[in-house]
């Protein structure tokens, strides 16, 4: 069975998505993003749609979900690259996809996961430091 | 109408375009500076003799019969192009109709003896010239409606512009009432400079947009929606007091939004969300350096 693949780079995982999303390969993708997640600890997720061209509500809601689950795991969502087309479709579907962090390309998202993660980690040695 | 009317008034062809002529530019209403007096002239020859070909058909009453498609082409042709010329509807249709004094007068002169005739003949020549009037009239507003349309189409392709103010911040000022077929434009245009050149910042200018209500409000909305999904962040400027009182007063809510005043200070802030600093240049050069200008 087609499945995309999942790339570990360094705290984050990196995900392109270069065919168009059909409903199983959607499903599979949220399935094996989470398991991953949950074994290598990523602190970050960043998904390039910037070949999809197509997307209805059931793929708003899965990436809604992938956020929503990753948050949960400690782990931050981005999606990178949304065509104008399917960025117009999302917002008349009524999904504004609220929880997901998103950039323009690949490069403004690892920037963004990093100053993200960074925040994190002053905030956590913040807290650290309080408790001392 | 009979061969005897049409026949009489073909006999009397120029004397009728001469007194139609006369009435024309004797009218106050004559428009010499849309359309030459020559022109006129040729104009009026060319529809009377077709008309009086097609009076003198078999079917002289039926306006939609053969005998008149010349004269059809010639209306359409005459009423579309005064609706370019800018004439008013008035004038367009009192064209044609000024025509059926002259043609009166000449059967009047013909029938003097034949009252009954006379004014069988007159009811006919009135019942032709009222519905070519009409024709006139359909044709002219055609031509008007093409004119207001082509102006629409220019106005929403002119009326978009996506200005590029600084590397990664974009100006889009929204001028005119936005519908949805307006803001379907504005968004794909602003969505397809954003991916164009990169940027993470689009300015919204709405200091142009003379009402803001419910619907207008959901249009920005979905237009700051559909940006962000692309990972650019949206900042509405111009919004003036009405406005602003306007938006509160119909409950529309806008905390998610960035909202600022005017185009400054959103650029303001713009800059300090991409971590740009604006600084005045240091004077250079010895104080006297200042001289130079001529101060």
């Amino acid at each position: 069975m087609e499945r995309i693949p999942i790339l570990k780079m360094g705290p984050f995982l990196l995900v392109t998505i270069q065919v168009d999303l059909y409903d199983r390969l959607a499903l599979t993708l949220e399935n094996d993003l989470i398991n991953m997640v949950s074994k290598t600890e990523a602190k970050g997720v960043l998904i390039d749609i910037s070949a999809v061209s197509i997307v209805d509500s059931f793929m708003g809601r899965i990436l809604g979900n992938i956020a929503s689950m990753s948050k949960i795991m400690d782990a931050t969502t981005v999606v990178v690259g949304m065509q104008p087309a399917v960025a117009i479709t999302l917002v008349e579907l009524g999904l504004t996809l609220s929880g997901v962090h998103t950039a323009l390309d690949v490069e403004q998202g690892m920037e963004l996961l990093r100053t993200k993660i960074g925040q994190l980690d002053t905030d956590e040695e913040g807290l650290y430091d309080s408790f001392i | 109408m009979n061969k005897e009317s049409a026949a009489a008034l073909k006999g009397k062809k120029k004397q009728i375009l001469e007194v139609w002529m006369g009435n024309q530019l004797k009218d106050a209403a004559l428009r010499d500076d849309l359309m030459s007096v020559s022109e006129l002239q040729q104009q009026s020859e060319e529809l009377l003799s077709s008309l009086l070909k097609a009076f003198s058909s078999a079917r002289a009453e039926d306006t939609e019969s053969d005998g008149y498609e010349p004269i059809h082409d010639i209306l359409n042709e005459i009423s579309i192009m005064r609706a370019r010329q800018g004439f008013s509807p008035r004038e367009t249709s009192s064209y044609v109709l000024s025509l059926k004094e002259v043609l009166s007068q000449v059967l009047e002169e013909r029938f003097r003896d034949e009252p009954a005739a006379l004014y069988k003949e007159i009811i006919s020549m009135n019942k032709i010239m009222d519905s070519l009037s009409l024709l006139t009239m359909e044709t002219y507003i055609k031509g008007r409606e093409e004119v207001i349309l082509r102006q629409t189409n220019e106005m929403s392709e002119i009326s978009t512009p996506v200005i590029r103010v600084w590397d990664g911040i974009l100006a889009l000022p929204i001028i005119g009432t936005l519908d949805s077929a307006r803001t379907q434009v504005v968004m794909e245009a602003l969505l397809e400079e954003i991916v164009a050149t990169g940027s993470r910042i689009a300015i919204l200018d709405i200091s142009g947009v003379p009402t803001v209500d419910s619907l207008v409000a959901q249009h920005l909305i979905k237009t700051v929606s559909a940006a962000r999904l692309m990972g650019a962040e949206c900042i509405i400027s111009g919004i003036r007091a009405e406005i602003a009182q306007t938006i509160v007063h119909l409950g529309i809510d806008l905390t998610n939004i960035y909202t600022k005043a005017s185009l400054a200070s959103a650029l303001k802030m713009s800059f300090s969300m991409l971590n740009i600093q604006v600084t005045r240049a240091a004077q250079n050069g010895p104080s006297g350096s200042k001289q130079n200008f001529g101060f």
